[in-house]
């Protein structure tokens, strides 16, 4: 899961990574005791779990009561490559010397973490000039890689120690919570020669959530997403109006592709996954009439491990219910696939010979 | 060099020359009886099973023991296939890489990250391929197949298919089937972040199979191992036919599309990254998957 900001520096001032004086509040007489907490002058930040804040008017500075009751709602109601805001954190103004770039991640294609450090930072990733990198294996850094690093962006004295501090201290978060990334950009060097985390990013891997109930409160799923979870199949929610559904990521993947290259826009992506049953894929099916705009389903299924009898199943019952009004346009192909036709022949699903027609006819069909 | 088709068929010289062992960790759980069952109905020759606390038991005339060493001491296989749960995968593939297991196919989904360093790690030390986790599997079609893909979409041939994800392997080789390109093996390198056996691993398993008449690698968004697959090809001078298929072109940024490892960070691992890697490396990339044989084809007609 990927944390919000406010709650990345939770975990780093649980670590003992400096940080500013900051709260995070969700409306404006919260932002006003935080406001006589912290005084003025401070920033105020959206938190969405996206990037590009800055740019989009996300952060702002309040010198007095009154920049904060004018910008506290503007910044609140921004809408951030579709995110909406989920807080607003305030953070004292900090005297900034220098801004530097760190970050410890899982490098895939390595497979070991990785540190990424420069001496210039607050801009992305992908722009950071001068890059030090230093791979460590399972994300543990001893002092002698941290000072080593710090060296070599350039640091000296206190503040070649204070990043030090700060590295290891990442290190032994980003190990202990498991995390895929985290990243302090920028990392600021004060007047005074101290370093402190400005910006927080951090991102754990989903699949170790079991051994972290500490985590689980930062953890953020939409209802559906929940649901779609529970019943063993995964959603990611699109804006199209065409809803589809198949088995394994990939070929449902694959199937978003050739719709788009039809010009068929996507309401969803949902894998059924390879545990699916009639009682899962009629959850699916109820999850999809829950989905604002959809109007048909495109079901492109390869019967291996999954009959696609079981799928089949569940349409006639979501058709006895009267779950499913829409048009269906489905390609069955694989285990029990002649079967399945067979069951679904009198019903509502048109069914196609191969997953291009399928789409041509989805794509046709809710135009009407 | 970890040689996966010796494992996999061994040589003339062998007693168990196409006949390898393979034990089944977890073989009583509902998924491990389930493919147990069509793996031996295929001609795999399943020589034990692993359940803590069933040791002693046949599982159709298979028998059962408490551990891996257990079951390696009485069987000398040195494949494993495992169906255990995410969480279990740790200590099951500790056990087997222990017992001398040299090629351990992890199918569970959902296994921590780490979790997968520290057996490869590990395996790295004992000289052991990993494929997976949340892999199909791997086979020679009409040999062995050690995995939870269905049999129907694949047939023996000349084709080595690399796949991150399971159904489009299927769906691929099925449409390779059609099109007469049968598959001399199949490789499911799964759609986790960190992979035992990445893209480039699978190709330097497969690239000096003797007679090998082509190479369809099937990639999906997320990480660089497409990327570094082009680069290796093209330095190596690798020239037998190759075709690659991608998916997720359409698919949004930031968003995790089923596979844990399917996920654009950025430019990181978005699809025009790896299709302008393949084109530059002169590897064609299927749009559809019904286009993978005709790029094939289109590729051999011009090698010819």
């Amino acid at each position: 899961m990927r944390l919000l900001e406010f709650q990345a520096k939770e975990l780093f001032r649980e670590y003992g990574i400096n940080l500013l004086d900051s709260k995070a509040s969700t409306n404006i007489e919260e932002a006003k005791r935080h406001a006589e907490e912290i005084g003025y002058p401070f920033v105020i930040k959206i938190q969405v779990p996206v990037g590009g804040r800055g740019k989009a008017g996300g952060i702002q500075t309040c010198k007095n009561a009154d920049e904060l009751e004018l910008k506290y709602p503007q910044v609140s109601e921004l809408v951030i490559k579709g995110e909406k805001a989920r807080a607003i954190l305030l953070e004292k103004m900090a005297d900034i010397k220098k801004e530097l770039y760190l970050s410890l991640f899982l490098n895939r294609s390595k497979r070991c973490y990785t540190v990424i450090a420069s001496s210039e930072g607050g801009v992305e990733i992908e722009s950071v000039k001068n890059q030090v990198i230093e791979e460590v294996g399972m994300g543990d850094v001893s002092d002698d890689v941290a000072r080593r690093v710090a060296q070599k962006i350039g640091l000296e004295d206190s503040t070649a120690d204070g990043f030090a501090d700060t590295l290891k201290k990442l290190s032994k978060l980003t190990v202990e919570k498991e995390a895929e990334l985290a990243e302090i950009n920028p990392l600021a060097i004060m007047q005074d020669g101290s370093v402190m985390a400005l910006d927080g990013k951090f991102v754990t891997d989903d699949n170790s959530n079991f051994r972290h109930d500490e985590l689980q409160k930062y953890q953020e799923k939409s209802e559906m997403e929940a649901r779609a979870e529970k019943s063993g199949f995964s959603l990611v929610e699109l804006d199209g109006d065409i809803a589809v559904v198949g088995n394994g990521a990939g070929l449902v993947m694959s199937t978003l592709d050739m719709l788009a290259d039809s010009g068929g826009r996507p309401a969803c992506f949902l894998d059924v996954g390879g545990g699916a049953t009639t009682e899962s894929v009629y959850e699916a099916l109820t999850l999809i009439s829950e989905i604002d705009g959809v109007r048909g389903i495109l079901v492109n299924l390869y019967g291996g491990i999954v009959k696609t009898t079981v799928v089949a199943e569940a349409f006639l019952k979501a058709y006895e219910s009267n779950l499913v009004d829409i048009p269906v346009f489905a390609r069955l192909k694989g285990t029990e696939s002649e079967k399945a036709r067979e069951m679904l022949r009198d019903s509502k699903t048109e069914m196609f010979d191969s997953v291009e027609d399928a789409i041509n006819a989805a794509v046709m069909g809710v135009k009407k | 060099m970890k040689d996966i088709m010796a494992l996999l068929r061994g040589t003339p010289d062998e007693e168990d020359y196409k006949n390898k062992g393979v034990i089944v960790q977890g073989i009583t759980g509902a998924y491990g009886s389930l493919h147990t069952r069509n793996m031996i109905s295929y001609g795999t020759n399943i020589v034990a099973g692993v359940t803590p606390g069933k040791g002693g038991q046949k599982f159709e005339e298979i028998p059962v023991y408490d551990t891996m060493k257990e079951a390696v001491d009485a069987t000398r296989a040195r494949i494993s296939i495992m169906y255990v749960p995410a969480k279990f995968f740790l200590g099951a593939a500790t056990e087997a890489l222990e017992a001398g297991i040299k090629l351990l196919v992890a199918i569970p989904e959902h296994v921590p990250v780490r979790d997968t360093m520290k057996i490869l790690e590990m395996a790295e030390q004992k000289g052991a391929i990993v494929i997976g986790p949340n892999t199909p599997g791997v086979m020679i079609p009409e040999l062995i197949k050690i995995g939870i893909m269905p049999a129907m979409p694949f047939k023996a041939g000349n084709i080595a298919v690399l796949s991150k994800s399971g159904t489009l392997l299927y769906e691929i080789s099925d449409a390779l089937t059609s099109s007469g390109f049968g598959q001399a093996v199949t490789i499911g390198i799964g759609g986790d972040p960190v992979n035992g056996t990445r893209l480039v691993d699978a190709f330097e398993m497969v690239k000096n199979i003797p007679d090998l008449g082509g190479l369809v690698v099937v990639g999906e968004i997320g990480g660089d191992s497409e990327e570094i697959l082009a680069q290796k090809i093209m330095d190596c001078g690798f020239e037998k036919p190759t075709v690659a298929y991608i998916a997720g072109r359409a698919a949004p940024k930031e968003k995790r599309m089923g596979h844990a490892g399917a996920i654009v960070m950025g430019t990181y691992g978005s699809a025009e990254s790896k299709i302008s890697m393949f084109n530059k490396a002169n590897i064609p990339v299927a749009k559809r998957p019904a286009e993978v044989p005709v790029l094939l084809a289109g590729k051999m007609e011009k090698s010819d």
